[in-house]
């Protein structure tokens, strides 16, 4: 029985494997009418150059399409790049570029140990074939070469931003000139930055302590570098009405930085010995852990104020809400513009985007920093400006004026 | 004590300047020195985690010392700390476990002796003595017991199952509970502020009607009060954000040459 | 008066009551919504079914647990469609306590892979997700902006080895891709900070095509860079999860998410009206007396 059950698996097995041998046989028949293709008209005027704008490693190669490109039995389907180290060859393939393209850029990695290593300062020669449907049907254009890879020592494509830097600078510079020589500079009242000076002192009358979060930013971010400016001076204030302040952080280097920061301003004040370590202190880099942390030191010292200064995310209605229940004034600032709105439905005053960058000078009234928002205003004329200036050219269609302001990689 | 402030200002000032010009430099060496900061801020970044891990641990002890509100929770919040470091760097080199949780017990005994020995003062040597015992048992088990290992080098102590436990099975419910309040917050905060008392608070009530309505089936004309709302939030509000990211763009720009130039200097303390 | 007053001065709590007794009716009784599909959710869907097979996109899940709720949806449908579509897919994980549930996610996502489905009448077969082949985990590493710059240059600089220990070199999807040039298109999924490092960092440096899926409370404020071509769709909160569960034919949590949040909306605009209805009440009171006296 077992025997007849192989036999007749084994004549299974034969006849498949027979039936598939002659399928294979079938596909042999379409390649015949391929070999009568004849090559088709090389690329032209092929030209490599170093790519520019970059740190070298790359060399660009161009070329003029095939006449053969596009439909026809000639068509060219794909070209193909070589690339050698000599005029005479060997050439090896480093690339593929669909019909219509006239462009490859050959690049390679700077590392030395990398597989894909290409090295700077050799000369390379390359050659551009227009290849058809038939791989072995082609024809190659004429070598092209030598070309060397380097790097640029400057991005042109990243001029328009180096103009707008370089003029702001020179603006900024000129208003904080003219501030310092004793020019007034007018600036508009801020109801956040007025009504902090009497937050802490109705601290101080109920005899509680104040709340200053930093918010869930590092200290890279340019929010949390005016939250500790505004730091600094609630700090002084804080130390020279002996009230204290609880400031919980997130991130351990905002905390090193506050804690400097709320030191000096006990200094400042003339009160280094009241100055408490563990005032400023760390308590988690988790978002909502942090925020669980902060709500409950609320609800147990029950700040007379909070002030919500730098980067919030989600947990900002979190945090107002939890100080509005807890009966204390509410002052905040943040560039987030997702959390502007719940700042400004929970806390009683709130500083958006720009007016927190601004609170360092309206804090201090230093002739300087005022000139320097005097130059953020005038830019910002100037950005008004051009986008009306846009618009214009947009409806003339004159593309050269929105060309100015690009900027490539 | 010049020493103190110019130093950092000139630190600030090249790095800052370099920056900035490396930005507009393509070349290899310019990219060079700019991966080797990249590395260094990662240096830094962890050093000062450590600061605040030590902060952290000052405040809770200070907590339990003199009997803060809630001091109890100060344990939990310092064992949660070094348990986690624990399981985090462990992992079981064969199959079972063997002496693992008599050694995360002593650990965590040790550990207590040691928060004791800090908050409680009048009782210090006792504690230490135990302290030292649960401490030399926690490294004997650790030195003979060969069924796991610690792991410094590589991530194996991620997979470890009481990690997992603790970070799948108690802190992300946790935090996805703390995000869930957020809902409850914004109907509370909603009703209380939402109030049409002046003509601007009217067009915030208006507004904040039409786009919570917006993809609601039930509503008669659901597809125009949908272009409506699509309309408000992709002109208007577009606009209005607009103009605040430009302010903001040119406010960083503004800050970070001041910081740059030394103009600002409240990130450093006055002194 | 004093009914219209209480209206005014509602204790929190019934606020909290009603909206979970809602929630949960609602959760707890499957009945379906229709859905209305925006333009940038199907710009995205459309970019992801025109890639061809084999393809490369980078889907950054830059989330944590907090926004597993509005996120996960999203990461679900998206993923599964581009593996239907047999494209290979780089996932880093660059938030903090992210990584655990991204792992999670992807090897939930692969084993539904392994079922037949059929979605908009396409039936697809069922088959194995690989490690190393059909995607790669790069996992965590702090401080993301720098991250995102140093994938620019390239992958190994911040991920010298993937989040299981091996070495990029040696994972058969990684050899010849170097950075963002030969990845189609980055998909970042994230509740806010991570989003703006890819925009910054990422787009702007490398230009490559750019994504986003967002929680819903920060997605107005990303529409800015729909408008300017850096970013070619947007998926905004649940109910962009939902929209591409409905383009994709694949309904999952956000369209149950969607029920709820309907009801939801409802009760907070019942309860902004009381408020309303009770203050006005009051000034008429208010008013009245005057006149009054």
């Amino acid at each position: 029985m077992k025997v007849i059950l192989g036999i007749v698996f084994l004549a299974v097995l034969l006849t498949c494997s027979v039936a598939f041998a002659q399928t294979d046989a079938m596909t042999p028949a379409d390649s015949t009418a391929a070999d009568t293709l004849s090559p088709p008209a090389p690329p032209t005027d092929v030209k490599a150059v170093d790519t520019p704008n970059d740190h070298g490693h790359s060399i660009t190669v161009t070329w003029k399409l095939s006449t053969d490109d596009g439909g026809g039995a000639k068509s060219v389907s794909h070209y193909e790049i070589f690339r050698s180290a000599s005029p005479t060859g060997p050439f090896d393939s480093v690339g593929t570029a669909v019909a219509g393209q006239t462009i490859f850029v050959n690049g390679g990695d700077k590392e030395k140990q990398s597989e894909d290593y290409f090295p700077d300062d050799s000369n390379f020669y390359y050659r551009v074939d227009a290849v058809t449907m038939n791989d072995s049907v082609r024809s190659s254009s004429e070598i092209a070469g030598p070309a060397h890879a380097y790097g640029q020592w400057y991005n042109t494509g990243r001029t328009p931003v180096l103009v707008a830097v370089l003029l702001f600078m020179i603006l900024t510079i000129y208003f904080v000139s003219r501030a310092r020589k004793g020019q007034e500079l007018y600036v508009r009242p801020l109801g956040g930055i007025e009504a902090v000076d009497d937050a802490i002192g109705r601290a101080t009358e109920m005899g509680r302590p104040i709340l200053y979060v930093l918010g869930l930013g590092t200290a890279a971010d340019v929010a949390t570098i005016a939250a500790f400016t505004v730091l600094g001076r609630v700090a002084k204030r804080v130390a020279e009405y002996q009230t204290d302040i609880i400031v919980p952080t997130y991130d351990p280097i905002v905390m090193t930085v506050a804690q400097e920061v709320v030191q000096s301003a006990y200094l400042d004040a003339g009160r280094p010995d009241t100055y408490k370590e563990d005032s400023v202190f760390f308590v988690t880099q988790s978002q909502f852990a942090y925020v669980a942390a902060v709500n409950g030191i609320m609800l147990r010292e029950l700040p007379a104020t909070n002030v919500y200064m730098g980067k919030f995310y989600a947990e900002s209605l979190l945090l107002a809400e939890t100080g509005a229940v807890a009966g204390s004034i509410q002052i905040s600032g943040t560039d987030e513009i997702a959390q502007i709105p719940f700042f400004i439905v929970a806390c009683d005053y709130t500083l958006i985007g720009e007016e927190l960058y601004a609170a360092s000078a309206y804090l201090g009234r230093e002739p300087v920093l005022l000139g320097s928002l005097k130059a953020q205003d005038w830019g910002k004329a100037l950005v008004i400006i051009l986008a009306i200036a846009g618009i214009v050219a947009a409806n003339f269609g004159w593309t050269w004026f929105t060309h100015l302001f690009k900027v490539a990689n | 004590m010049a020493m103190k402030r110019q130093i950092p200002f000139a630190l600030v000032f090249i790095f800052g300047i370099f920056m900035l010009f490396q930005y507009f430099v393509p070349h290899e060496s310019s990219e060079w020195v700019y991966e080797f900061l990249l590395d260094w801020i990662y240096i830094i970044g962890i050093l000062a985690l450590a600061l605040g891990i030590w902060s952290l641990f000052r405040v809770s002890v200070d907590k339990i010392k003199t009997k803060k509100p809630n001091w109890v929770y100060s344990y939990v919040t310092l064992m949660g700390l070094f348990i986690m470091t624990v399981f985090g760097f462990t992992a079981k080199t064969g199959d079972s476990w063997g002496l693992y949780p008599v050694f995360v017990i002593t650990f965590m005994l040790a550990l207590f002796m040691l928060i004791q020995v800090l908050a409680k003062p009048a009782s210090r040597n006792l504690y230490g003595l135990f302290g030292g015992a649960f401490l030399l048992a926690a490294v004997l088990i650790a030195i003979l017991d060969r069924t796991w290992g610690f792991y410094f080098m590589e991530a194996k102590g991620l997979q470890n199952s009481m990690f997992r436990i603790f970070f799948d099975d108690v802190m992300m419910p946790i935090l996805s509970t703390m995000f869930a309040l957020l809902a409850f917050f914004i109907a509370s905060a909603a009703y209380r502020a939402f109030r049409a008392r002046n003509l601007l608070a009217s067009l915030l009530l208006i507004a904040a009607l039409i786009v919570m309505l917006r993809f609601n089936p039930y509503l008669p004309y659901a597809a125009y009060v949908a272009k409506v709302s699509n309309w408000l939030m992709n002109v208007p509000n577009l606009a209005g954000q607009r103009a605040i990211v430009i302010g903001i763009g040119l406010g960083i720009v503004a800050t970070a040459l001041k910081v740059i130039l030394g103009i600002e200097r409240g990130y450093m303390g006055k002194g | 008066m004093d009914i219209f007053e209480k209206m005014m001065k509602l204790d929190r709590r019934w606020i909290f009551l009603f909206l979970i007794i809602v929630c949960v009716v609602t959760y707890a009784i499957p009945f379906k919504v229709p859905i209305l599909v925006e333009p940038e959710v199907r710009s995205i869907y459309n970019f992801i079914d025109s890639l061809p097979p084999g393809d490369i996109i980078l889907v950054a899940i830059d989330y944590d647990p907090n926004n597993l709720a509005e996120l996960h949806p999203m990461t679900y449908a998206l993923v599964e469609h581009a593996w239907r579509k047999k494209l290979r897919v780089i996932f880093t994980a660059l938030s903090q306590n992210g990584p655990g549930m991204a792992e999670q996610a992807i090897l939930d996502i692969s084993d539904s892979l392994k079922q037949d489905r059929t979605f908009n009448g396409v039936h697809f077969k069922g088959r194995e997700i690989k490690n190393g082949i059909d995607y790669t985990f790069l996992g965590y590493k702090p401080y993301y902006a720098l991250v995102i710059l140093g994938m620019g240059q390239n992958f190994r600089l911040p991920f010298p080895t993937d989040y299981y220990g091996t070495p990029l070199d040696s994972i058969p999807m990684m050899r010849g891709v170097l950075n963002y040039d030969q990845v189609a298109g980055v998909i970042d999924l994230s509740g806010g900070s991570i989003t703006d490092a890819w925009i910054s960092y990422g787009q702007g440096r490398f230009n490559f095509p750019l994504a986003l899926g967002l929680t819903g409370v920060m997605t107005a404020q990303y529409y800015p860079y729909l408008g300017s071509g850096q970013v070619f769709g947007i998926m905004g909160g649940l109910l962009g999860a939902a929209e591409y569960e409905e383009l994709a034919d694949n309904p999952g949590r956000a369209k149950d998410g969607m029920r709820i949040q309907l009801y939801a909306h409802m009760v907070i605009i019942l309860f902004i009206i009381m408020g309303n209805v009770g203050y006005f009440a009051e000034r008429r009171r208010q008013k009245r007396e005057e006149k009054g006296r």
